[in-house]
């Protein structure tokens, strides 16, 4: 098919990668802005979700919080937050047009995995191994530094990597705003009829995302304390993946 | 006096669409669903249509390899790995990619969301299969049940509860996702959005947004009571 190789013209053309508008640039701000917008929403939501796993409180907030982002289309919210007065569309640093909406969009998205995953973490951790701390008279503070963080870990790890991967996607979609990021590349081939141009940018932002999610899983895997040797912690965070896999993206 | 009167009283009607116009440009706009009410409803329809195809393609695709995959253990991290692959490109890439090969058409949008909620079900459907307990499944084939009934008659029914959660946890994102579909021009109510955003008007894209969410919530409702129909002895349980 000619397309195909429209496309191919397009990717291993240098002139498409540089200047302000190339596929490079956008790439380094749609990274910026999932690397933002993930940290911000590990600042918010990890010690608020830790904090009530370890006192077992809130439970019902902290589990429906993923099933109430996975009803709001991430475009919608995005949509809004670009036509309301604030924030807008302004020019946010080098975040580019509508930076601010989209860094806040992406931190509300990856807000649910990371909060849901990490409240059940702590939360799973079996309580005869609690007892036992208490038993050798461990303080709150220890039991919960020493003993359900670090077995809380792989875990939470998983749901990090849930909202990276999610938050990728979702900075894509700031292009249909006229926002930063990839999806500009995309969205301007589709809308000029330049369908090569649109491929094109589809299969960077596929790759990268491939790349994002085989890195992550190998993070994670470092992040596990007790690496290959529990089943339990394995099945239960395949089983996590089942239930949150949000696809706002 | 007699001037003045029929003046103020024919104000209102004189900027009649007051909440939205050149010069006004409110969130809530009542004036607008009930002027706009066909453009509303046709993208509606053709949001719950997306939605419903894309999940049933979904459906009568996972079905099958979620018996593959249990049936042959090799084959299970490859269908696993395969569909998980899938789910982690954008949407706004799979859409493009899919483009050449079925053009500018609602197909496209079905077949793509189709492929995200697969990924879902398969993982439900296969852990559903899985939760059925070992020992019931050989008292079936102690009593005679053949390969076909055990599935239908026992396993079916009792994985249910865990596919039906999938179900739901699928349907869901996607009424969420087929917004993105606007790239085509078939997003359902996420063309009234992408309008909303490109001619500033708040109460098309409110509107459109809070539509979303509604189905997204009516299509949940309505899972839920199909489960509860279809699997009565749950009732009363804690799920």
């Amino acid at each position: 098919m000619n397309v195909f190789a429209d496309t191919w013209r397009y990717l291993t053309d240098p002139a498409s990668w540089t200047g302000d508008n190339g596929m490079l640039s956008r790439l380094l701000e749609q990274l910026l802005l999932t690397g933002t917008a993930l940290a911000l929403a590990m600042l918010v939501g990890l010690p608020i979700a830790l904090w009530l796993g370890h006192l077992g409180r809130g439970g019902f907030l902290a589990i429906n919080i993923s099933n109430v982002g996975r009803a709001i289309p991430t475009f919608a919210l995005l949509a809004l937050l670009v036509i309301a007065d604030w924030p807008g569309t302004a020019e946010f640093g080098p975040y580019g047009r509508a930076g601010l909406a989209t860094l806040i969009a992406l931190m509300l998205f990856a807000l649910p995995p990371i909060v849901t995953q990490s409240y059940v973490a702590v939360r799973e951790v079996a309580g005869d191994v609690k007892e036992a701390a208490r038993g050798m008279g461990m303080t709150g503070r220890q039991l919960f530094f020493r003993i359900e963080l670090p077995l809380a870990l792989p875990l939470v790890a998983s749901g990090v990597r849930l909202a990276l991967v999610q938050v990728w996607a979702t900075a894509t979609i700031a292009a249909l705003v006229a926002g930063p990021g990839l999806g500009r590349i995309i969205t301007d081939g589709f809308y000029r009829s330049n369908y090569p141009k649109g491929i094109a940018g589809a299969i960077v932002v596929a790759l990268v995302a491939l790349v994002l999610e085989v890195a992550a899983a190998y993070l994670q895997r470092l992040a596990d304390p007790i690496r290959g040797s529990s089943p339990r912690g394995r099945a239960l965070s395949g089983e996590g993946h089942t239930l949150l896999e949000a696809g706002t993206g | 006096m007699a001037v003045t009167l029929p003046a103020a009283a024919l104000l209102p009607s004189a900027v009649e669409p007051s909440c939205y116009s050149r010069l006004t440009n409110e969130w809530i706009c009542w004036q607008y669903l009930v002027d706009r009410q066909d453009e509303l409803v046709d993208a509606t329809v053709e949001h719950v249509l997306i939605t419903i195809a894309a999940v049933a393609f979904a459906v009568v695709i996972a079905f099958p390899l979620a018996l593959l995959a249990r049936r042959y253990t090799r084959l299970e991290s490859t269908i696993l790995g395969v569909s998980t692959g899938l789910y982690t490109i954008p949407s706004l890439a799979l859409f493009p990619l899919l483009v050449p090969f079925t053009g500018l058409t609602p197909t496209t949008v079905v077949i793509g969301l189709g492929l995200y909620a697969l990924t879902i079900l398969v993982r439900a459907m296969l852990a559903g299969l899985q939760s059925v307990p070992d020992d019931v499944r050989e008292s079936a084939t102690g009593l005679g049940y053949g390969r076909r009934r055990l599935l239908l008659r026992i396993e079916l029914p009792l994985a249910l509860p865990v596919m039906m959660a999938g179900l739901r946890v699928a349907t869901v994102s996607t009424v969420a996702l087929t917004t993105i579909g606007t790239l085509v021009s078939y997003g359902g109510l996420g063309n009234l959005i992408k309008d909303g955003v490109d001619t500033n008007f708040r109460a098309e894209l409110f509107a459109a947004a809070v539509l979303c969410v509604v189905l997204a919530v009516v299509f949940d409702v309505l899972i839920v009571l199909m489960q509860r129909l279809l699997t009565p002895w749950t009732r009363g349980q804690p799920t």
